[in-house]
């Protein structure tokens, strides 16, 4: 596949596609080669994917020390367990 | 749990054939020692990520602490099945997702809240960017809007914001955002087609910024009065 260049509307239409690694190498590429000469369209992109790290960093929250314990105590119950089947 | 010093290496249990009468748990128990070791120094440094999106997912820290637990104990039962240990975190993932999509279908008192159900489909769809907001041509006067706007967002009102989302779109956003699963991996683990997936992710992204916009005005960030003790 040859490289195309995209226009601002269509890189703006995919650019979700794109920063959800949607897009097959060569579209990829077509964006990037767009994004690194359009301002624009640089700048959204860049606003998208803090956005979108921010979103990601969300996820990740500090366990409690009680799932900690329980958890320990989970896997010690299907220790005593097995331990309990083996003849 | 404990943390050793230096990574156990990966136990050697899955090569063993099945054989009659011997059960998964006999096989795993020839080192179980260092299989709880191998296991446990994986869990560990994923705890808050798994506790995190199992929030996410759930919204409300007892069932997240309940599929967690449930997930971890299906993976330490099943580590049998784990054929490549690179694959570890996302195998556990995998697991947590599953877990939690069992368990919300499982509680479900209306078929139409369910992660697959359509109740929302019919909600108006939004075009509404942040960004385009952000940079509308009067409020550039005000200076960078932006960085108001990442300097002022509590984690606190994001994950709010996430948790308010309608269901289906919710789940939709945290597959793909913080779990970073494909759109197809979605559709699958969802049950829904692939275009439900991407109109749906679209939709949660608009509602999502809207609800952050909103957020953005209430701290008076669009008024340029937001700055207290700024420059």
């Amino acid at each position: 596949m040859s490289t195309r260049e995209l226009g601002c509307e269509e890189v703006i239409e995919r650019l979700f596609d794109y920063l959800d690694r949607e897009l097959g190498a060569q579209q990829a590429e077509d964006i990037e080669r767009h994004l690194a000469r359009c301002r624009d369209c640089f700048s959204r992109a860049q606003f998208e994917r803090r956005l979108r790290a921010m979103v990601e960093a969300s996820g990740t929250v500090t366990a409690p020390p009680r799932l900690h314990r329980r958890i320990r105590h989970l896997l010690d119950q299907f220790d005593s367990d097995e331990t309990g089947a083996i003849p | 749990m404990s943390l050793a010093s230096s990574p156990t290496p990966f136990p050697t249990w899955q090569p063993c054939p099945p054989r009659r009468g011997d059960s998964g748990a006999a096989m795993r128990h020839r080192d179980s020692a260092g299989q709880r070791q191998w296991f446990e120094e994986r869990l560990e440094p994923l705890m808050d990520r798994l506790y995190g999106t199992a929030l996410r997912l759930t919204r409300h820290p007892d069932d997240a602490e309940d599929i967690v637990a449930e997930a971890v104990g299906q993976a330490w039962r099943r580590l049998d099945t784990l054929r490549d240990p690179r694959r570890f975190e996302a195998w556990l993932f995998h697991i947590l997702t599953n877990t939690f999509i069992s368990e919300w279908r499982r509680r479900r008192s209306h078929p139409q809240d369910t992660p697959e159900g359509h109740d929302t489909d019919h909600l108006e769809a939004t075009e509404f960017t942040l960004f385009q907001q952000l940079h509308q041509p009067f409020l550039l006067w005000w200076g960078s809007l932006e960085e108001q706007f990442f300097n002022s967002v509590l984690e606190e009102e994001l994950q709010a914001a996430l948790d308010a989302l309608p269901d289906p779109f919710r789940l939709v956003i945290v597959l793909v955002e913080v779990q970073g699963y494909r759109y197809e991996e979605v559709s699958r683990l969802l049950g829904i087609p692939l275009g439900t997936v991407r109109s749906r992710l679209n939709r949660a992204r608009g509602l999502l910024q809207k609800a952050l916009w909103q957020q953005a005005r209430d701290a008076g960030i669009t008024s340029g009065h937001q700055g207290e003790g700024g420059p």
